[in-house]
Parts: C-alpha cells; sequence; structure tokens
C-alpha cells in the first residue's frame, strides 16, 4: 500500500486492531464520567423547558410568541432554517467526502450523520408547532379526505415537506447502515446478558462474511450517490420557500446555491463544536487528529467565503436590478433598525472565517472551538437578517412593524438545543462515536506502521 | 455430517495470499469472515459485483413514476385547480417532489434487498463463529469432504500463510 510521505498519519499513535476497537469502544463501556453527567442534566433541564413553553404555545396558541400580521415568521422559521443547515454536514461529510474518497472522513462520519439526525428532528419540531394545532400536521401529506382535495404540490411549503422526511429517513438509514457492522463489534465486546441481546438484535445478526461486506461497501457507495444530491436539493427547496416568493430581498436566484454552501458552513462549524469537546472528553486525539480539525476548518474557509461572495452578490444585484423596493430591502438590512443583526452576521460569517488562511489558526483548537460557535452564531443571525428584515419592511409603509421574540420562543429555541444535546450525549454512551470497522480499513495505509512490500 | 476447517489470521494480506491458494487448488471455501472489508477479497472469491445498483436503480424509477403520476393525476384529471397562476400540468413544479420521492425509493429499495438477499434484519439467528471476527481476526472456513482427501493440502496452504487455531469441525447436516 502508497504511504504518502508528505501527509499525516490519518490515525496516530500506531494502533493495531485490536486497539482501534477497544479505544471506540471504552467511552460505552466505562462509566460515564461527571462531565457527561453535567452535560446531560443542563440539556435535560433545557429540553424540559422547551418542551413546557412548546405545551404552553400549543394550549395557548400562537399569541405567545412576539409574531404580528407584518411578521408572521420570526424566530420558529429562523430556527427551522438554522436546524436543518447544521443537519447537512453530516451528509455532506459522509456522502459527498466519501464519493470523492477523502479519507479523513471516517473518523468523523458516525458523529457528524447522529447530528444530522438530531439537528434534523429539531428543525421538524418548528414548523409543527409554528401549526398551532401539531394533531392536525399530517393535513400535510397527500391523503384522500373527505372533500377530495388535494395538497398543493406547486407550493415550496410541500416540497419542504417531502424533501425533509427524505432527508431525515435516508440519513437515518445511511446512519444505520453503517452503523450495523459497529454494533456487531459491541455484541461482541459486552458481557452482560441484557446489552448482549439489545446489541444482538440491533446487529441484524451480522457476521462479518466478506458476501455482506462486499454488497455493504455497495450499499454505502450508492447511498452516498443518492444522498449527495439530497444535501443540495434540500436546502435549495428551504431556500426556495422564500425565493419563490416576491417579498424585496427574497426573490432572488441566488439562494439555493448559497443557503446550500451556509448550511454546509454552519454544519460543519456544529461538528467542530461537538467533535473539538468530544476527542478530548472521551480521549480520541489519535483518531480525530489536528490533521482532521484543520480538514475540516479547510472546508469552513471555502463555504465561508462562498457565503460572503453571495452577500456580496446579493448587494450587487440589488443595486444593479433598478428595482427600488430591492435597493431598499438591502440598505434597510445594512442601516435600517436591525443593523445590529446584519452586522453581527456580517462578522462572524464573512470576516472571521478568513482568519482561518493562517496555518497556525487553524491548527489550534481554542480558536478554532471558539470560531465554531462564532460561526453558529452568525448563521443563525443570517436566517434572522433574511426572514426579519424583509418582513419587517415590505410595500406598505402603513404595514411596517417590528419583531421582538418573548421567552415562550426563546424558550422553545434552548429547549431543541437541549434535545439535540441530550441526543447526541445518550448517542455517544450508546454506540461508538467513530466507525470502528472503517478506520479499520484506513489505518494501514495511514503511515505509521509497517508495511509489507509483497505484491498480491 | 458436514465436516469443514476453520482457521483464523491477524494479517489481511496472508488471508489474501491464502484464499487465492485454495482458490486455484479448486477448494470450497465456505465463508471467509473479517472485521473490516478488505478489498480485493471479493475478487479472490470469485464472487459476481453485486446487483444492488440495478435494484436501486429499478426502485427509484418506481418511485419516479408513482410520484410525478400522482401529482399530474391528482392536478390535471382528478383536481384541476389553478394556483398561483401555474398550469395544471406544471412540470418544474412537480421535479423537487419527483426527486425526493425517487431517492427515497431506491434507498429503502435498496436496504431492502440488501437485507434480504444477506439474511440480515432483527432477530437473524445466524451463527458467530468466533466473537474476535468484529474485533481484529480474520476467519476462513474450508469445506471438507467426508473422507477428508484434501485436509492435508488445505492445512499446508493454512500454515503456509501463519494461520492459527486450526481446527477441523463437523455439524450435522
Amino acid at each position: 500500500m502508497y504511504v504518502s510521505p508528505i501527509r499525516e498519519p490519518l490515525i496516530k499513535g500506531n494502533k493495531t486492531y485490536s486497539q482501534i476497537t477497544k479505544d471506540i469502544a471504552a467511552p460505552i463501556e466505562g462509566k460515564p464520567g461527571k462531565a457527561w453527567y453535567m452535560g446531560i442534566s443542563l440539556s435535560l433541564s433545557a429540553m424540559f423547558l422547551g418542551l413546557a413553553m412548546m405545551g404552553w404555545t400549543i394550549w395557548e396558541g400562537i399569541g405567545t410568541w412576539g409574531l404580528n400580521r407584518t411578521i408572521g415568521w420570526g424566530w420558529g422559521i429562523t430556527n427551522f432554517v438554522w436546524w436543518v443547515g447544521i443537519g447537512h454536514a453530516g451528509t455532506f461529510i459522509s456522502a459527498i467526502l466519501l464519493l470523492f474518497r477523502q479519507k479523513w472522513r471516517t473518523s468523523i462520519n458516525r458523529s457528524a450523520e447522529a447530528m444530522t439526525i438530531f439537528a434534523v428532528l429539531c428543525a421538524g419540531l418548528f414548523p409543527l408547532i409554528h401549526m398551532g394545532r401539531p394533531l392536525l400536521a399530517f393535513f400535510v401529506f397527500p391523503y384522500p379526505n373527505t372533500r377530495d382535495l388535494w395538497v398543493n404540490f406547486n407550493s415550496p411549503l410541500l416540497w419542504d415537506v417531502f424533501a425533509i422526511s427524505t432527508y431525515l429517513l435516508v440519513s437515518l438509514l445511511f446512519w444505520y447502515m453503517g452503523l450495523i457492522p459497529d454494533i456487531g463489534t459491541m455484541r461482541d465486546r459486552v458481557k452482560s446478558k441484557a446489552k448482549k441481546f439489545i446489541y444482538g438484535l440491533l446487529s441484524f445478526g451480522w457476521t462479518g462474511s466478506v458476501k455482506h461486506w462486499q454488497r455493504h461497501e455497495k450499499l454505502s457507495l450508492i447511498l452516498a450517490g443518492l444522498a449527495a444530491p439530497l444535501v443540495l436539493s434540500v436546502h435549495s427547496i428551504v431556500s426556495a420557500d422564500f425565493a419563490t416568493s416576491i417579498i424585496p430581498g427574497w426573490h432572488t436566484t441566488i439562494f439555493p446555491p448559497y443557503f446550500v454552501a451556509g448550511a454546509i458552513f454552519s454544519g460543519f462549524a456544529m461538528v467542530l463544536t461537538l467533535l473539538i469537546v468530544t476527542r478530548k472528553v472521551l480521549n480520541l486525539e489519535n483518531y480525530i487528529t489536528l490533521a482532521h480539525i484543520e480538514s475540516m476548518n479547510k472546508i469552513i474557509i471555502a463555504t465561508g467565503s462562498i457565503v460572503g461572495i453571495a452577500y456580496l452578490t446579493e448587494l450587487f444585484i440589488s443595486w444593479y436590478s433598478g428595482v427600488e423596493y430591492e435597493q431598499y430591502a438591502f440598505l434597510n438590512r445594512a442601516a435600517g433598525p436591525y443593523w445590529w443583526a446584519y452586522a453581527i452576521m456580517m462578522t462572524c460569517n464573512v470576516i472571521s472565517p478568513q482568519l482561518l488562511w493562517f496555518r497556525k489558526l487553524r491548527r489550534n483548537l481554542v480558536f478554532t472551538f471558539i470560531l465554531s460557535i462564532f460561526i453558529n452564531i452568525g448563521m443563525w443571525f443570517e436566517r434572522f437578517v433574511i426572514i426579519v428584515t424583509s418582513l419587517h419592511r415590505d410595500y406598505l409603509p402603513s404595514s411596517w412593524s417590528m419583531y421582538k421574540p418573548t421567552l415562550v420562543e426563546v424558550g422553545i429555541f434552548v429547549g431543541t438545543l437541549g434535545l439535540f444535546f441530550t441526543c447526541f450525549l445518550l448517542f455517544i454512551r450508546a454506540f461508538p462515536v467513530i466507525a470502528i470497522a472503517e478506520v479499520k480499513t484506513v489505518v494501514k495505509s495511514s503511515g505509521e506502521k509497517e508495511i509489507k512490500n509483497e505484491t498480491l | 455430517m458436514r465436516r469443514y476447517i476453520s482457521a483464523y489470521f491477524t494479517d489481511e494480506q496472508n488471508l489474501l495470499r491464502a484464499t487465492k491458494d485454495l482458490r486455484d487448488q479448486e477448494l470450497s471455501i465456505q465463508d471467509v469472515l473479517t472485521p473490516f472489508p478488505v478489498h480485493g477479497l471479493d475478487h479472490a472469491l470469485g464472487y459476481k459485483r453485486s446487483n444492488l445498483p440495478a435494484v436501486a436503480f429499478v426502485c427509484g424509477a418506481i418511485g419516479l413514476v408513482l410520484a410525478f403520476g400522482f401529482q399530474t393525476w391528482a392536478f390535471v384529471v382528478d383536481y384541476p385547480l389553478f394556483i398561483g397562476g401555474k398550469p395544471h400540468f406544471a412540470i418544474p413544479a412537480f421535479i423537487p417532489i419527483t426527486f425526493e420521492v425517487t431517492v427515497l425509493f431506491a434507498a429503502f429499495g435498496m436496504a431492502t434487498a440488501f437485507f434480504i438477499s444477506s439474511k440480515l434484519g432483527p432477530g437473524a439467528n445466524n451463527v458467530i463463529h468466533d466473537e474476535r471476527i468484529t474485533d481484529d481476526r480474520f476467519v476462513i472456513i474450508v469445506d471438507l469432504d467426508e473422507d477428508g482427501n484434501h485436509e492435508a493440502t488445505i492445512k499446508s496452504i493454512l500454515e503456509k500463510e501463519d494461520a492459527k487455531n486450526i481446527q477441523v469441525k463437523e455439524i450435522e447436516k
């Protein structure tokens, strides 16, 4: 096998196959530490706060939110788009990087895919609550109802229903398919009978037969081929929710690529936020190395720059269009009452990632962690700016208005953060956070091991 | 009575060479079990390419026809209603849902085919030969006839490639 003299090894510490299994299974087999208990108590409290606020919203009605007749979409849709975007890095890492044969993905794909699923779950909650009567949510599906009406297939909001549900199901399938061999590993390692039974059931009777591996690899590759355009389609469709309207500031053809780049940008930021902590707490520094962090940071510069260019293009096009409403909308974004939101967005998304051009900063964990949180905040504000600033000054000055979230809305958002982290913390206790079998396939080609020269 | 030899390897390169030698001698290999996909092993064992891509294509095509057909039927035949100035047969507006349903059908069709053809699924009762297979052992299982004609040849090939724990096992048919 060829070993590059220039590149760093993907996995450090000269690991044997057995050590890899042991290291990655250790967090599941051992007792959780203090940090885990603290994390889960915090996220569970946040989650219950969110649940209470959701309950209150459903009980009292959408009047508990700060929405008004001008701004019908506020934090709800901002959070929805933000969470969907965060989900995109997982599929990007597992699907697009698999197709591009990027071997560094193997250390991070499992946790990123898990993150995708949890993020899409959080996202899905918002349209559901915003309906006001979530029990009637099945109205969005095309079913033969008593009035012989069909859902509106021409509406981007219905495309969203199909896109998000497909995305959730396919991501779940992709994640679980990758998990099966590793659940098999856990089944063969755990001692207690109950655990053995549960892992045995979940492993689907995996034996490790070559025929199964052959099919499994083919399956993963084609699922990746299917999921890659899905990543692009889902956020394009989300952007179409806005772009097909006639509101100034939304009605732009740049939205689909710009939203997709933004989604991958924010998703990678969240992966970094999670993994920088995870690798430290679970002692996985040899598997998620500085080289992995650096590679992700490179994707952040690329996507962040695309987002930056998109902002500037929007400004240019609004001026060049000669449409006064468009020109006003963008001037108002930068200099209107919500100028501070626009400033946060620009600082966090356009200026701060440019610091990653310096190699030293790309490989600095503390800096990367802080920056990743900056980007999470910046991308949230991007959605806020797009939604609220466009709505609060529409064609009719008589309907101009301002928007301020209520505590209920803030609570629901905090609640979804709690839900997300609760799911992630439970996940790291139940399943291997790194794809054990996949890491083993890259370890021989990763340098530090002695490579046999015999040809086959 | 069915007899077979099982042995384990600690290095996948030895396993690959042993597999090739056994196949050259036209000995029947029942199964090879590995902790991770070893590339080239399926080729060495003479396995054909998997048909899963074809299954995915067919399932995807079914999803495509269903989704596009359903939208067309609903908006052209069953309840033609003008919405947003779009024509009844609004092809571009039907594409997103058609695409999503195509992907959904292809993905789940292929996964189902994988489970059925590999006899995997919740509650599947497959024999686990050795618990270390999912850790770091590569196990090869070679069929023997009742007279044990090839036993010596098989053992010598396995030993040459540093196989450990070579065992002859018998199971009732």
